[in-house]
């Protein structure tokens, strides 16, 4: 059990596991929709750890990538006739790019600097949305039209529960590969010594640059899930408090855990729901839970469980 | 030819003179010392030498490249690697896994095969991992494998260092401190390592405050005061240097 726990590919496998069983234990929609809301947010955060958990460098603007695959898939279809899937690649294509020129002086900078130059890229972006009202809809947003693939639509929840599902089980694969390759080596040695990993030959500028691509990446494809999930998009979608949505889940989930990444998107998904029972006080109590988690479970809700259970045994 | 040399380098931190032409080659398979009271240069020395500071004046050769304000990734490539004073390990990481990104150089780094751990890529990644496993052998740190690097004793972490720019193959190993922090016995196990180093052909230049480990391992020492080359010679000959008594091991002795 303990050397199965520490396999780098187990949390994969325990992401399948999940996947497959959920469907088995309920079919209602209800459930199916939050699940398929989980496993979207997942893959986001998936995308995000690879930056900030493995190659430690802070974004508080993932949700401008976000916001780029949402509005791909809405203005595509609607505006240009591009068949939705097209412009899900489309998107994608655009936040790398995007990532890519943005990337290289922007992560010259280190710790807060950084965290505010990506906080105002994101900021920049839903601006864009917000201000494009012939393309974009303005602050109202505009509908999505449904995911079509060889005449099959996709609008029930649980066909989109599949996709998202599927589509998080091979992003947190890739996530691991390259967490195991000198690539992900790379990442994490970056986070620990830049100078260290400089003097064994590592060109630091370039593997901060790849891991911010791929994290944006990440982002743009599960930005396209949610908007054609919802079949709605307004400039929320990459709005800053979708930014600090994504770094939360990351760090109370588990930084540098891809495990983690899953639970801290379910936790923050699913908190709201239950905590409906509180009524006026939702919002209070979200707050203190996330508060009591970061102090009993500093290192993140799967690598402090991961901890006491190595403590135990 | 030298595997490394510098030619009358020289650096000035706001208009003092740090170091002021100062040269030295050293050949494969040389144990090189630096030393020196405090602010003597050899800080700066050595950071001229490992690529931090580029000189003001002056060169530095790696064999037969002139390698003068090289950048530190751009020196490791060319064989040049090294240790530091105050541990730069990748604590998050274990011991293997440290050993394993001195690799790097050697590596395909592609970006897509690793998307998709492609065979050829774990082919690769298993040919890293024994070559990490012989390197941590070598250093004598083959059980602590798997073990969390910030979990490691210090001394260990100080050979984990010498491990981890050897496998960069270096043709040229710079090691700031190697004993700073240890004591007796791990600074014996550094020293035992350093040796084996010098024995396979690598030329080590080595800056340190231990006069012992220093008098011991050193094929040659090089001492600088105020920024200038006061002796160079074996450990008897610097040792018999009246100069060298006055400024340095008379403060000690």
């Amino acid at each position: 059990m303990r050397r199965f726990t520490q396999h780098p590919y187990a949390a994969v496998v325990l992401l399948a596991a999940i996947v497959i069983a959920i469907p088995l234990a309920t079919s209602t929609t209800f459930y199916l929709r939050i699940a398929a809301l989980v496993f979207i947010f997942a893959l986001a955060v998936v995308g995000l750890n690879l930056l900030m958990g493995f190659a430690g460098q802070v974004s508080l603007g993932h949700a401008g990538f976000f916001g780029i695959g949402a509005y791909a898939v809405a203005v595509g279809p609607t505006h240009f006739a591009v068949p939705s899937w097209a412009a899900l690649l489309a998107g994608a294509a655009i936040a790398a790019l995007l990532a890519f020129l943005v990337g290289r002086p922007i992560l010259k900078l280190k710790g807060h600097y950084l965290a505010v130059a990506t906080l105002g890229l994101g900021i920049l972006i839903a601006m864009v949305f917000t201000n494009e009202a012939r393309f974009t809809g303005g602050p109202d947003g505009m509908p999505v039209l449904r995911l079509e693939l060889f005449g099959w639509r996709a609008r029930t929840p649980l066909a989109w529960y599949w996709i998202s599902g599927v589509t998080l089980i091979v992003g947190a694969l890739i996530a691991v590969n390259l967490i195991e390759s000198p690539t992900g080596r790379a990442f994490r040695a970056i986070h620990d010594s830049e100078t260290a990993a400089r003097t064994l030959g590592i060109d630091v500028a370039r593997y901060k640059l790849a891991a911010f691509v791929l994290s944006a990446i990440y982002a743009a494809v599960a930005g396209a899930y949610l908007a054609l999930f919802d079949a709605l998009v307004t400039p929320v979608t990459a709005g800053f408090l979708r930014s600090i949505e994504f770094v939360t889940m990351a760090v109370i989930g588990g930084l540098g855990s891809i495990l983690g990444g899953v639970v801290g998107a379910a936790v923050l998904v699913l908190l709201p729901q239950v905590l409906t029972a509180f009524h006026e006080y939702e919002h209070v109590m979200l707050g203190l839970l996330m508060m009591l988690f970061m102090i009993f479970l500093p290192a993140g809700i799967v690598p402090s469980l991961m901890r006491l259970m190595r403590g135990r045994s | 030819m030298s595997a490394i040399a510098a030619t009358d380098v020289a650096i000035a931190f706001g208009g003092v003179a740090a170091v002021d032409g100062v040269s030295f080659a050293v050949e494969p398979g040389e144990i090189f010392a630096v030393i020196g009271p405090n602010g003597a240069g050899k800080t700066s020395l050595f950071n001229i030498v490992a690529g931090i500071y580029p000189p003001a004046r002056g060169r530095v050769a790696l064999g037969a490249d002139d390698v003068t304000g090289l950048a530190p990734h751009l020196l490791a490539q060319r064989g040049l690697s090294r240790t530091f004073q105050n541990l730069q390990i990748f604590f998050r990481m274990t011991a293997a896994e440290n050993v394993m990104v001195g690799r790097h150089l050697h590596e395909r780094r592609a970006l897509l095969p690793h998307l998709f751990a492609l065979p050829s890529v774990l082919r690769q990644n298993r040919a890293t991992r024994q070559k990490a496993e012989e390197l941590l052998a070598f250093v004598g740190l083959a059980s602590f494998a798997d073990q969390p690097a910030g979990t490691m004793p210090y001394g260990a972490l100080k050979r984990l260092e010498i491990a981890r720019a050897l496998a960069t193959e270096p043709k040229v190993l710079l090691l700031d401190e190697p004993a700073a922090g240890c004591n007796p016995v791990e600074t014996a196990e550094v020293d035992a390592v350093i040796q084996k180093v010098a024995a396979s052909g690598v030329a080590v230049v080595l800056v340190e405050h231990d006069m012992k480990l220093v008098m011991k391992i050193s094929s040659r020492i090089h001492v600088l005061d105020q920024g200038r080359t006061l002796a160079e010679g074996t450990a008897a000959e610097v040792r018999a240097n009246p100069e060298v008594v006055k400024v340095y091991l008379g403060a000690h002795a």
